[in-house]
């Protein structure tokens, strides 16, 4: 036998549903932990969202966030936020800052004399600044922006139950979509608690997740559908188990496999896409456990009818490309 | 094995080679977009050739493809804006403009009538009193008939105004089918005049289109700032030539019925009072060039269409000794004293000008004014320098995924671990080669879509081999579990697949931006990725097979 890296035994059995009111517990508590960060601690709002303007600085000289602060505050710019960034792939010279403004009281659009003072005004400071990008939203798009955020969010989680209702049963839906929510809020949650910056390429972020978190529940749920028929007296929880510890090898495979990918983006990626990248990744690990804790006992706890009659409405039924040939 | 059909399979050997044929020029970046770019060039100026552009043009060879992806604004550097456009505005001119009309209709019923005078009401709309009220019906029936119906296809039989009566005095506004119809004509009017002032300057691939209902996204890749683009485009560009009644110091003054007060452009505190209406405009102009007066001032030099030349001619001869003012935006740039009778139609605009301002007026005033006036809603500037970091970051991190993954699959899965590699390197060529063929842009987000497909694509790899692996436990024959594998896989791919597509989509079609280059590129990874993965790993295991016919398979 050839050597194979096996990061699964090739025979396991699990009970996945041994410590499930634990997990499910925990899922739950997540979830309402989550819930109540956004709502008393809020969200991180980039530009995208609350208007305002984000310059990033450039420079030779090592950034001074206190000289920085001093040559904008006469500017009476209300809010500013200095932060200086670094990343492994910058040159030993490279001192790069982010300075985020807040909208400017009575403006609709952005102000570009603002933009204008404040870079003469760090120009004085460092006369080495360069800034390689000056970015602006003003209120009326920030406030449109979220709703299409949401409306994203929504419309892809009502697509994903719709698809998945018509492909599998209600019950399947329903756990299906119980995991999404499970996870997008997870996920919002943690950048709620760690007040990590949220801006638009995030909302792309949790539109993955919630692709690839479907991805991982539905192969489990083409396996069982196929098992259900194969194994007509076995108990439900019995089954499940089965068709977990049967798919467990390609779901911690197809895991390690995007997390890998996305580990080189967010290490050599750059500081631009890191936010973006950490949600993803964050998303993988939380959608890997959702599928195996999550979905699956939903369906569990909502139970399925496996009388004749069904099956037979089902085969005529909404099933007719359930078994694509090649 | 059964044997697939060998049209099946020469067709999945067409297709690999035809995308790495049209991904390739995408290694060869720079050259090809030289090439391209001389091309496009040589063909503009009608086929001859500076040596400069034949060098770039020998670059790449004509018979190969040279489609390469356009790189985002955030890869490039350049400048994005998000205008709105003030269509409204349009709205009160429209208005203003018929008051002439409305009164002349109304000259003719003045035994009716009586008197006739313009009321003050709100922007858009035209009050009109009349001094005899038993004349109102006759009156409105009388402005109603300057009403015509209005061109579009929504707006089918209805008018363009709507006049009524209120308080004993006529009323008159532009109906709904007519705001609709007009709207719709600014917009495109400024979108037109955008795109000529953008192309005046000469950036490549500007992206100019309307968002929304009134809304266009102007973006330039090359650009040094959104504030320098702003300064092209953002102005109004709106030039008038006006009959001065007097020069005041007055910021206060009152000017008379159909008088305006407009400020001097580089005088303080110097004010035309000028007649409201213009004698000719800047739709009348023909042409304009930077060019310097007698004292070697910048300047800008005008010619006016036949109609405005005539008008301008008239209006000299019988005008010489008077003072003439020049508007540009409501400000006054110069109001010389007519010398002289002008005919021909040209003339000169000087001012305080620089060399650059009077060249950027040229411009400007060649492409048109534009029909309203913009604010504009976000903007963002990225420098050369950071697109250039991103790229490399990009590629950077590209390479160590497909390195990670590669070798991770190899590990594994042996053999088919390379052969699923493979698959993963024609998938990525596809992405390129749809990309390039479609003209889409790559985003630095498009680029973390691409990496995260080579992470997702292996899975449907990882389900057939898993499936393999299981049927070959239950003692099935190579060939067997490897038809097994395939064809019992595809329901799970097909599925799991189908939903990343569906968010994909969703994401492209709600989305704005960055959401969107990432939608582009993981939406085409996953097609790529389910036909490399079943029907490319496939060929490459049906060749592998057929070359050594093994007894047993290891996966």
């Amino acid at each position: 036998m050839a050597f194979r890296l096996k990061l699964v035994p090739t025979e396991t059995k699990i009970d996945f549903f041994r410590w499930q009111y634990i997990t499910f517990g925990v899922s739950v508590a997540a979830v309402i932990l989550s819930l109540l960060s956004v709502l008393f601690i809020g969200l991180n709002f980039g530009i995208d969202f609350k208007g305002g303007t984000t310059i990033r600085t450039e420079s030779t000289q090592v950034v001074d966030v206190g000289a920085y602060r001093g040559a904008l505050s006469d500017l009476g710019l209300g809010d500013v936020s200095i932060t200086e960034v670094f990343d492994p792939s910058f040159r030993p010279d490279q001192h790069v800052a982010m300075l985020r403004i807040a909208p400017q009281e009575g403006y609709e659009a952005v102000t570009p004399e603002v933009i204008a003072q404040v870079e003469a005004a760090l120009q004085a400071v460092d006369p080495a600044i360069t800034f390689p990008s000056v970015e602006s939203v003003g209120p009326k798009v920030s406030n449109e922006l979220i709703w299409k955020a949401l409306l994203a969010v929504f419309a892809g989680s009502a697509g994903i139950w719709i698809y998945v209702w018509l492909r599998f049963e209600w019950q399947f839906a329903v756990g299906c979509v119980a995991a999404l929510i499970h996870d997008v809020v997870v996920t919002v949650g943690v950048f709620s608690i760690f007040q990590l910056k949220f801006d638009l390429t995030i909302v792309a972020a949790l539109l993955t997740i919630l692709g690839y978190s479907v991805n991982d529940t539905v192969v489990i749920f083409d396996r069982l559908r196929e098992n259900l028929q194969k194994y007509k007296q076995m108990p439900l929880r019995d089954l499940m188990n089965l068709t977990t510890n049967e798919t467990l090898s390609r779901t911690i495979m197809t895991a390690t496999t995007t997390f890998l990918a996305l580990t080189a983006l967010i290490i050599f990626g750059g500081d631009v896409i890191r936010g973006f990248v950490f949600a993803m990744l964050f998303g993988v690990v939380i959608g890997t456990y959702s599928t195996l804790y999550v979905a699956k006992n939903i369906v569990l706890m909502l139970g399925l009818d496996r009388t004749e009659k069904t099956r037979k409405e089902r085969a005529k039924g909404d099933h007719e490309f359930a078994n694509i040939d090649a | 094995m059964t044997d697939t059909p060998i049209w099946k399979t020469l067709l999945v050997w067409a297709i690999v080679a035809l995308s790495l044929a049209f991904a390739a020029p995408n290694l060869f970046y720079d050259r090809v977009e030289q090439h391209n770019d001389a091309a496009a060039a040589i063909e503009k100026a009608g086929g001859s050739a500076t040596p400069d552009q034949a060098a770039a043009l020998a670059q790449w060879p004509d018979w190969a493809p040279s489609g390469i992806v356009a790189l985002g604004l955030d890869l490039r550097g350049g400048a994005h804006l998000l205008a709105e456009v003030k269509v409204a505005d349009v709205y009160a001119a429209r208005i203003d403009a018929l008051w002439p009309e409305v009164r002349d209709a109304l000259r003719d019923l003045r035994d009716q009538v009586g008197n006739v005078r313009r009321q003050p009401s709100p922007e858009g709309v035209l009050r009109v009193a009349i001094s005899n009220p038993a004349g109102l019906q006759a009156a409105v029936e009388k402005v109603r008939t300057l009403a015509t119906p209005v061109v579009s296809l929504t707006g089918l039989g209805s008018n363009d105004i709507e006049v009524s009566s209120d308080n004993g005095e006529i009323v008159v506004q532009l109906s709904e089918a007519e705001r609709v119809a007009t709207d719709q004509r600014t917009i495109q009017q400024s979108l037109e005049i955008i795109r000529r002032r953008v192309d005046e300057v000469g950036t490549r691939e500007p992206t100019i289109q309307r968002q929304g209902e009134d809304r266009i996204l102007i973006q330039v890749p090359g650009i040094g700032s959104a504030a320098e683009l702003k300064t092209l485009i953002g102005t109004t560009a709106k030039l008038t030539f006006h009959p001065v009644t007097r020069v005041t110091a007055d910021a206060g003054a009152r000017p008379g019925p159909r008088e305006m007060l407009l400020p001097a452009m580089d005088e303080p505190n110097t004010y035309y009072l000028v007649e409201k209406t213009p004698v000719v405009t800047g739709e009348d102009l023909t042409n304009a060039q930077p060019a310097f007066d007698q004292n070697g001032r910048p300047a800008v030099e005008f010619q006016f269409d036949p109609t405005g030349a005539r008008k301008f001619g008239d209006y000299t001869a019988n005008n010489i000794g008077k003072p003439f003012a020049i508007v540009l935006d409501d400000q006054v740039i110069s109001a010389p004293v007519i010398q002289s009778h002008i005919p021909g139609g040209r003339g000169i605009i000087t001012g305080s000008f620089t060399v650059e301002e009077s060249t950027e007026l040229a411009v400007l005033l060649r492409a048109g004014a534009l029909p309203a006036e913009m604010t504009f809603l976000e903007e963002r500037t990225i420098g050369p320098e950071l697109g250039a970091d991103s790229i490399r970051a990009g590629e950077v991190a590209a390479l160590v995924a497909t390195a990670l993954v590669a070798a991770y699959m190899i590990a594994s899965y042996g053999l088919f671990g390379t052969f699923a590699v493979l698959a993963l390197a024609v998938n990525i060529a596809m992405i390129f080669a749809i990309l390039s063929t479609l003209g889409a842009t790559l985003t630095l987000p498009g680029i973390a879509g691409i990496v995260l497909t080579m992470g997702m694509a292996v899975d449907a790899n990882v389900l057939i081999y898993e499936r393999i692996r299981e049927e070959l436990r239950a003692g099935r024959s190579p060939g067997a579990a490897i038809d097994e594998g395939f064809g019992k896989a595809l329901s799970a791919i097909v599925d799991s697949q189908l939903t990343g597509l569906l968010t994909a989509v969703i994401m492209f079609f709600v989305g704005t931006g960055p959401v969107r280059g990432f939608a582009v590129t993981t939406g085409i990874g996953i097609l790529t990725s389910m036909f490399t993965a079943v029907y490319v790993t496939r060929a490459i295991v049906a060749l592998y097979i057929g070359w050594r016919h093994p007894k047993t398979i290891i996966v």
